[in-house]
């Protein structure tokens, strides 16, 4: 086996054998529980399932990375000081920590949904675009962690940052579009809030799945614009595209930071 | 034989090693002795890739080390304060660091004397800071390295634990390993090593045999020298209130 899937497998061990972990997975099982309890039919379900991913994903890969990087400190200098490249020991660590937190997600809430034959109610598109939602900002929110948790050794003040990022692109973001709407309301705003939309994760991930639900009272002002700009076929094409760019940027900051710095 | 040549490490405005040469003998033991803050961990993780000098060369027998790391194949490395993933299982440690370095030689020795395999199914994070030591010392003796790094290796191993490691530490000597070990038990120290490292403030204030120290310092046991050692420094740099 390669370093990578070595590094890998041993964080993967641990995290499966987490408590917190398993506290994630069925809590997001819970969540989908009471929503099938009040809510009903399937539609619905996932569109309330996504307002949950949208903000309990980003915020427990983002505090749950954050302490399980400086939790796994000594461990990193431990794998260092083997005769292994700093490269490969990132992408272990990473995939380490992004896959348990992906598994977590899936099960969490595919196994109520097909509990529920809810898979067979909701359109397919819908539910494959809020597993790929989920995906992929667990993958982005991750890497988030580590890349603030690799650039500084203080404890409190990486946590910190970890929540404000989750505030900023979650709550904050949102706040900021309307505000930008509410000021601007004279305006040709089409394509600056386009652009807005395409800068936020959060945003990005919301809109691949409402479109793909044929939800278009739920899409707000930018999900029908952006609907309207790129037609629902190639819609959430450009939203996954995007998604990915998002993801590969702090991939990247955490892997240059892991390399760079000193441990 | 490693050779460490104008090693100069900053951590901000904060110089940690300020020109540091030294070479480390084969066949003998290297006490790496200092105040807090003087260095050592420092020079040690320079010596490991971990954190990567400002200035200055390290040599493993002449050759220059690279950073991709194939040079750490030949060192085993005890960190001051082991930790493994809480709920990975000793045997699971031991499995992934070989499968780590597939084709090395593997030496059990001390994983057997620890009696480490009594442990093997346990969690790592269940275990006391003594156990943790000595999975850590295990592993740094498992692939019979040429080169032993112990940062503190003794610090929780309970006086049995102790005697174990350091016989097999004696036995790594004559095999003509090299050893560097830094602890603040001089009087343990004293027991085991040949040569003597001081440093201060970033700085090597004394590099040479034991027995060169003692003669240097007039005295006759390793713990008084240092003390004077550090006397003298003090004495040299001024300030009255220093002294004390």
């Amino acid at each position: 086996m390669s370093a990578v899937a070595l590094v890998l497998r041993a964080g993967a061990r641990d995290l499966a054998r987490n408590r917190w972990l398993l506290a994630y997975g069925l809590g997001l099982a819970g969540v989908a529980e009471l929503l099938f309890l009040f809510g009903g039919a399937g539609n619905q379900v996932v569109l309330s399932l996504l307002n949950a991913t949208l903000l309990l994903v980003p915020l427990v890969a983002l505090v749950f990375g954050t302490m399980h990087v400086y939790a796994s400190r000594e461990f990193i200098e431990l794998l260092l000081a083997q005769p292994l490249a700093r490269p490969a020991v990132f992408t272990g660590l990473y995939l380490g920590l992004a896959l348990p937190l992906t598994a977590a997600f899936l099960l969490g809430i595919g196994v109520p949904l097909l509990l529920h034959g809810a898979a067979a109610e909701a359109p397919r598109a819908a539910l494959v675009a809020l597993a790929a939602g989920g995906v992929f900002l667990t993958a982005t929110f991750s890497a988030l962690a580590m890349a603030i948790a690799l650039g500084t050794d203080d404890r409190l003040k990486g946590m910190s940052l970890s929540l404000a990022a989750w505030f900023l692109l979650t709550i904050g973001y949102d706040g900021g579009v309307l505000a930008v709407v509410s000021l601007f309301g004279n305006w040709p705003l089409e394509r600056p809030l386009l652009g807005l939309m395409l800068g936020n994760p959060v945003d990005l991930a919301r809109v691949l799945v409402l479109t793909s639900l044929d939800a278009s009272a739920l899409l707000g002002y930018t999900g029908a614009l952006f609907r309207r700009a790129f037609g629902s076929a190639v819609g959430p094409l450009i939203a996954l595209a995007a998604l990915s760019l998002w993801c590969a940027l702090p991939v990247s900051l955490a892997r240059r930071r892991f390399v760079r710095r000193d441990f | 034989m490693i050779t460490l040549d104008g090693l100069r490490k900053a951590y901000g405005p904060r110089s940690v090693l300020d020109g540091v040469s030294l070479a480390l003998a084969p066949g003998r033991i290297t006490a790496l002795v200092g105040p807090n803050g003087s260095g050592k961990t420092t020079l040690i993780k320079c010596l490991l890739g971990l954190a990567r000098p400002d200035a200055g060369r390290i040599l493993l027998d002449g050759v220059a080390i690279d950073a991709a790391g194939a040079y750490r194949a030949r060192i085993g490395y005890a960190p001051q304060a082991p930790h493994f993933p809480a709920n990975l299982a000793v045997g699971e440690v031991f499995a992934m660091l070989r499968a780590l370095r597939p084709g090395a030689t593997i030496d059990e020795g001390l994983l057997e004397s620890f009696g480490l395999r009594a442990e093997w199914g346990t969690p790592v994070g269940t275990l006391s800071g003594g156990w943790r030591q000595k999975v850590s010392l295990a592993a740094a003796w498992l692939f019979r390295p040429d080169v032993l790094i112990l940062d503190e290796p003794t610090a929780g191993l309970d006086p049995i634990a102790a005697g174990l490691f350091k016989h097999a530490l004696r036995g790594a000597r004559s095999d003509g390993r090299t050893v560097c070990i830094t602890s603040h038990i001089l009087s343990e120290l004293e027991e085991f090593a040949d040569d003597v490292a001081f440093l201060n403030e970033g700085r090597l204030r004394f590099a040479g045999p034991v027995h060169a120290l003692l003669e240097e310092t007039g005295m006759r046991r390793l713990e008084p020298a240092i003390a004077a050692l550090l006397r003298g420094l003090r004495v040299e740099q001024g300030g009255v209130g220093a002294v004390a």
